[in-house]
C-alpha cells in the first residue's frame, strides 16, 4: 500500500481546547480515547463485582452477601457492565472508532456529530445502570437482580421496584447509542475509504467491525421492542408477557434470545478482525485465505440470527423445534474452524516475534478454541438438558468471553497503544499481565466445568458443600486474574510516565495497514489528503 | 493472614477426601467431583455416554490445535525462520479444514438427534404428579392418589446427620423404582426450573403453562436437585428431593398420606406458611 505524504500530516492540530475538546469532541481519535477510558473505568467496576461474588463463592455459607438478592444484583451487574459498557464501548467504540478511519484511509468517521451523541449516550446509561443498583428492586433489597437476561415475569411481578426500570432505560439508551454507532460504522466503511481501498482489500479488523455494525443494527432493535414491552408491562398495565392476560413469558425469551445471541457474536467479532492483525503483524506474513476469513465472519453472523432458541432448551420448547436448533448451532463451528485454522495457516512459515500483542493473540486463538468446543457440546439440545443454567455454561461463555474478547481487547490494547499514544508500553509488564490473567482465568473457568458437570447451578449465592473444592481453586484463580489488571494499570502509568516515544511502525515490515504509516501519535487529523491504495 | 491458611486447610482437607473412596452416595455431588453424577435412569445413562463420546472428539480437537500452536511457535519462530513465507492460499487445505469438521459434526449430530428423540419419547405414565414452583418453594401434587404437599428447604440447623446443607426438603417427593413417573410443571409466580442431575431432568416451570417431562427411576434412594432458572431472592434455596423407594413401600406410604389429615389435598400448604 502507497504511503501517504508526510505533508499530509502537517500540524493542523487546532482544536478547542480543555473540556469543550472532549464534551462537544467530533475526532473519532478524541471519541475513542473517550470511549477506552469509559470502558476502562466501568471494566473495573464490573470487576471488582465479581470479585466480590467470587468472594462470596469462595466457601460454602452465607459470608458477605446478608441478603441473596443482593448477590443477585451483583450477578446483573456484572453481566449487564461487561457486556454493553465494557466489551462493547472499547472494541466497537474503542478500537473501532479510532483505528477503522486510519486503517482505510478516512479523515475522520462519516457522522462526527452523532460519533459524538453515540458516545455522550453510553455514559448517560451508564449512570442509569449504576443509579439502579441503589434504587429499590425486589421487596427488601436494592437493585435489579433479574440477570442480565431479564427474563419475564421475574423482570415485572418479581421485582416491582425502580431499580428494573432503570436497568431496563440504561439497556435502551445504551442500545440507541450502539445503533447510532453502527449506522456510523457502515456508512463510514461503505463510503469513505480511500481511492483503491475496494472491500476486498480492506483490513479484517474493518471487516470485522462491518460485521459487527449490521449485527448491532439488525439486532438492537429488537431488544428495544422487547424493552418497550417490558416497560409498558411494568407501568401501564399491557400484559405482553403475562400468560394470565394474553401475554407469554416465553415471547420474552425469544426476543432476548433473537437480540441476545447476535450479541454475544457482537462482542466477539471485532476481537476476530483484532487477532487477525496481530498475528499478520507479528508473523511478518499476509493473512492466510483472507477472502475465507472475511465471509467466515459474514457466514457467522448471519447464522448467528437463526440460532437464538439453543438458549432455551430448557424452556419447554418442542422437540422439533429443538432439533431444528441443534443443527442450526453446530453449522457455526464451520466458519469458526475455518478462523481458527487460517490463523495457525498465517503463523505457519512465518517469522514469529512474541511481543506482548502476540501472547494475547495466541493465547486467544487456544482459549477461543476450548470455549468453541464446549460450545459444540452445548449444542447438542439433549446433553444441554444436563448443561443448562449450569456452571459448565458459566465456564463456556467465560471461555468466549471473559478470556476470548477479553483476551482480544488487550491485545489490542497493547498493539495499538504506540499508535494511540506515542509512548512505548512497556514489555516486561506487558508480559506480567498477560501470564497472570492467562493463569487466573483458567484457574477461574476451567474448574467450573466440572462444577457444571457436576451440577452446580448458576446464579447461586450458595451452594451445597460437595462444590466447595473446586469453587475455592475458582475464587484463587480470580484473584490471580484482578492482579493481572493491578499490573495492567501499573502498565499505563509506567508507560505515561517513561514517555519512551514510539516510532510511526514499531512493528516492522509485518505491519502493513495503513494507521502505521502515520506518526505516533496519530496526529488529530490525518489524511487530510487521501491515501491512494494501489 | 490465618484465615487464608484456614482456608488451604480446607482445599488440603479436600482433596483428601477426593482420593479416598467416594463418601456421598448417587444422587448428589461428591466433593472434587469432575464428571456428571451417577446416571440413577435410562436416559442419564444415555446423556452420560453421548457425553463421553463427544469430550473425547473436543479434547481430540483442543490438543490438535495446542499442538500446531506449539508447533508453529517452535518451528516458525525469527531465530529458526528468519525469513517469512508469502504463501496465502491452499485450496486443498482449506477445502479439508472445512469438510472435515462438517464430517465431524453429523458425527455428533447422529446420536445426539436419537438422544433428543429419546428425551421427548414418553412412555406411558405409571405414575403423575404434578410439581409447582412458587418463591421459593416446591408443591408435590399427586392427582391420581389425592396427595398434596410443599417441600421447602431444611434449614442449617435443623439439618440431621447425614442430610446434605441446601438439597434436604422437609418432604421428598416419593417415586416407586422402576415405573415411569410423568412430572407435570406449573408455576405460581416467576419461572423456575425443576431439575435432577442423576435423572437427566431439567425443565422450567413457566406460569401460565403446563409441561411435561419424565424419568424412570432404576435404583432406589435419595436423589436431589436444586432450581435452575433464576426465581429470585431465594433461588438458591428451593431443592428438589426425590426418594425413590420399592413398590410396596410406595404404596405403604400413599396409603399413609392419605390417612394423615396432616397432608390433607389443600392443607399443608396453607399450613407451611
Amino acid at each position: 500500500m502507497a504511503a501517504p505524504s508526510a505533508q499530509a500530516h502537517a500540524a493542523h492540530d487546532e482544536h478547542p481546547y480543555g473540556w469543550r475538546r472532549w464534551l462537544f469532541s467530533t475526532n473519532h481519535k478524541d471519541i475513542g480515547t473517550m470511549y477506552l477510558i469509559f470502558a476502562l473505568i466501568a471494566g473495573i467496576v464490573g470487576g471488582l463485582l465479581s470479585m466480590a461474588m467470587r468472594a462470596e463463592l469462595m466457601e460454602p455459607g452465607m459470608q458477605y452477601f446478608g441478603n441473596p438478592e443482593v448477590f443477585n444484583v451483583f450477578v446483573t451487574g456484572h453481566g449487564l457492565i461487561m457486556v454493553f459498557f465494557m466489551v462493547m464501548p472499547s472494541t466497537m467504540g474503542g478500537f473501532g472508532n479510532w483505528m477503522v478511519p486510519l486503517m482505510i484511509g478516512a479523515p475522520d468517521m462519516a457522522f462526527p456529530r452523532m460519533n459524538n451523541i453515540s458516545f455522550w449516550l453510553i455514559v448517560a446509561a451508564f449512570c442509569l445502570l449504576v443509579t439502579s443498583l441503589f434504587m429499590p428492586g425486589a421487596p427488601g433489597a436494592n437493585g435489579a437482580g433479574s440477570g442480565w437476561t431479564v427474563y419475564a415475569p421475574l423482570s415485572t411481578k418479581g421485582i416491582p421496584g425502580p431499580a428494573m426500570d432503570f436497568a431496563i432505560l440504561a439497556l435502551h439508551v445504551a442500545g440507541a447509542s450502539s445503533i447510532l454507532g453502527a449506522i456510523n460504522f457502515i456508512t463510514t466503511i461503505f463510503n469513505m475509504r480511500a481511492p483503491g481501498m475496494t472491500l476486498h482489500k480492506m483490513p479484517l479488523f474493518v471487516w470485522s467491525v462491518l460485521v459487527t455494525a449490521f449485527l448491532l443494527l439488525l439486532s438492537l432493535p429488537v431488544l428495544a421492542g422487547a424493552l418497550t414491552m417490558l416497560i409498558t408491562d411494568r407501568n401501564f398495565g399491557t400484559a405482553f408477557f403475562d400468560s394470565a392476560h394474553g401475554g407469554d413469558p416465553l415471547l420474552w425469551q425469544h426476543l432476548f434470545w433473537f437480540f441476545g445471541h447476535p450479541e454475544v457474536y457482537i462482542l466477539i467479532v471485532p476481537g476476530f478482525g483484532i487477532v487477525s492483525q496481530i498475528v499478520s503483524t507479528f508473523s511478518r506474513k499476509p493473512i492466510f485465505g483472507y477472502l475465507g476469513m472475511a465471509y467466515a465472519m459474514v457466514a457467522i453472523g448471519v447464522i448467528g440470527f437463526v440460532v437464538w432458541a439453543h438458549h432455551m432448551y430448557a424452556a419447554g420448547i418442542s422437540v422439533n423445534t429443538q432439533a431444528y436448533f441443534v443443527f442450526a448451532t453446530m453449522v457455526i463451528a464451520v466458519p469458526t474452524g475455518i478462523k481458527i485454522f487460517s490463523w495457525i495457516a498465517t503463523m505457519w512459515g512465518g517469522s514469529l516475534r512474541f511481543d506482548t500483542p502476540m501472547l494475547w493473540a495466541i493465547g486467544f486463538i487456544f482459549l477461543f478454541t476450548v470455549g468453541g468446543v464446549t460450545g459444540v457440546v452445548l449444542s447438542n439440545a439433549g446433553v444441554d438438558r444436563s448443561f443448562h443454567d449450569t456452571y459448565y455454561v458459566v465456564a463456556h461463555f467465560h471461555y468466549t468471553m471473559s478470556i476470548g474478547a477479553v483476551f482480544s481487547i488487550f491485545g489490542a490494547w497493547y498493539y495499538w497503544f504506540p499508535k494511540m499514544w506515542g509512548y512505548m508500553y512497556n514489555e516486561t509488564l506487558g508480559k506480567l499481565h498477560f501470564w497472570l490473567m492467562f493463569i487466573g482465568a483458567n484457574l477461574t473457568f476451567f474448574p467450573q466445568h466440572f462444577l457444571g458437570l457436576a451440577g452446580m447451578p448458576r446464579r447461586y449465592a450458595d451452594y451445597p458443600d460437595a462444590f466447595a473444592g473446586w469453587n475455592m481453586v475458582s475464587s484463587i484463580g480470580s484473584y490471580i486474574g484482578f492482579a493481572g489488571v493491578l499490573v495492567f494499570l501499573f502498565g499505563i502509568y509506567y508507560a505515561f510516565s517513561r514517555k519512551i516515544h514510539a516510532p510511526a511502525n514499531p512493528w516492522g515490515v509485518g505491519a502493513t495497514t495503513l494507521e502505521w504509516q502515520v506518526p505516533s501519535p496519530a496526529p488529530f487529523h490525518t489524511y487530510e489528503t487521501l491515501p491512494r491504495i494501489k | 493472614m490465618a484465615i487464608f491458611d484456614r482456608r488451604l486447610m480446607l482445599v488440603a482437607a479436600g482433596a483428601m477426601f477426593a482420593s479416598g473412596p467416594a463418601l456421598a452416595g448417587m444422587g448428589q455431588p461428591s466433593p472434587w467431583q469432575m464428571g456428571f453424577q451417577e446416571a440413577g435412569s435410562p436416559i442419564m445413562e444415555q446423556i452420560t455416554a453421548f457425553h463421553t463420546y463427544v469430550n473425547v472428539i473436543i479434547v481430540l480437537i483442543a490438543l490438535f490445535v495446542l499442538g500446531l500452536l506449539v508447533y508453529v511457535m517452535v518451528r516458525f519462530n525469527e531465530k529458526r525462520n528468519p525469513e517469512p513465507s508469502r504463501t496465502t492460499h491452499n485450496t486443498m487445505l482449506e477445502v479439508v479444514w472445512t469438510v472435515v469438521p462438517v464430517l465431524i459434526l453429523v458425527a455428533i449430530a447422529i446420536p445426539s438427534f436419537r438422544l433428543l428423540f429419546a428425551q421427548y419419547d414418553f412412555p406411558k405414565a405409571d405414575l403423575t404428579v404434578t410439581a409447582t414452583g412458587s418463591q421459593w418453594f416446591w408443591t408435590y401434587e399427586y392427582p391420581d392418589q389425592g396427595i398434596t404437599f410443599a417441600s421447602i428447604m431444611v434449614q442449617d440447623a435443623d439439618l440431621k446427620p447425614g442430610q446434605p446443607r441446601l438439597l434436604t426438603a422437609d418432604h421428598n417427593l416419593v417415586v416407586p423404582v422402576n415405573k415411569n413417573v410423568i412430572v407435570q410443571l406449573k408455576s405460581n409466580d416467576v419461572i423456575h426450573d425443576w431439575a435432577v442431575p442423576s435423572f437427566g431432568v431439567k425443565l422450567d416451570a413457566v406460569p401460565g403453562r403446563l409441561q411435561k417431562t419424565w424419568f424412570r427411576a432404576e435404583k432406589t434412594g435419595m436423589f436431589y436437585g436444586q432450581c435452575s432458572e433464576l426465581c429470585g431472592r431465594n433461588h438458591a434455596f428451593m431443592p428438589i428431593a426425590v426418594q425413590v423407594v420399592t413398590e410396596d413401600e410406595f404404596n405403604d406410604w400413599v396409603a399413609k398420606q392419605k390417612a394423615s389429615a396432616s397432608f390433607d389435598a389443600t392443607g399443608k400448604v396453607a399450613a407451611a406458611h
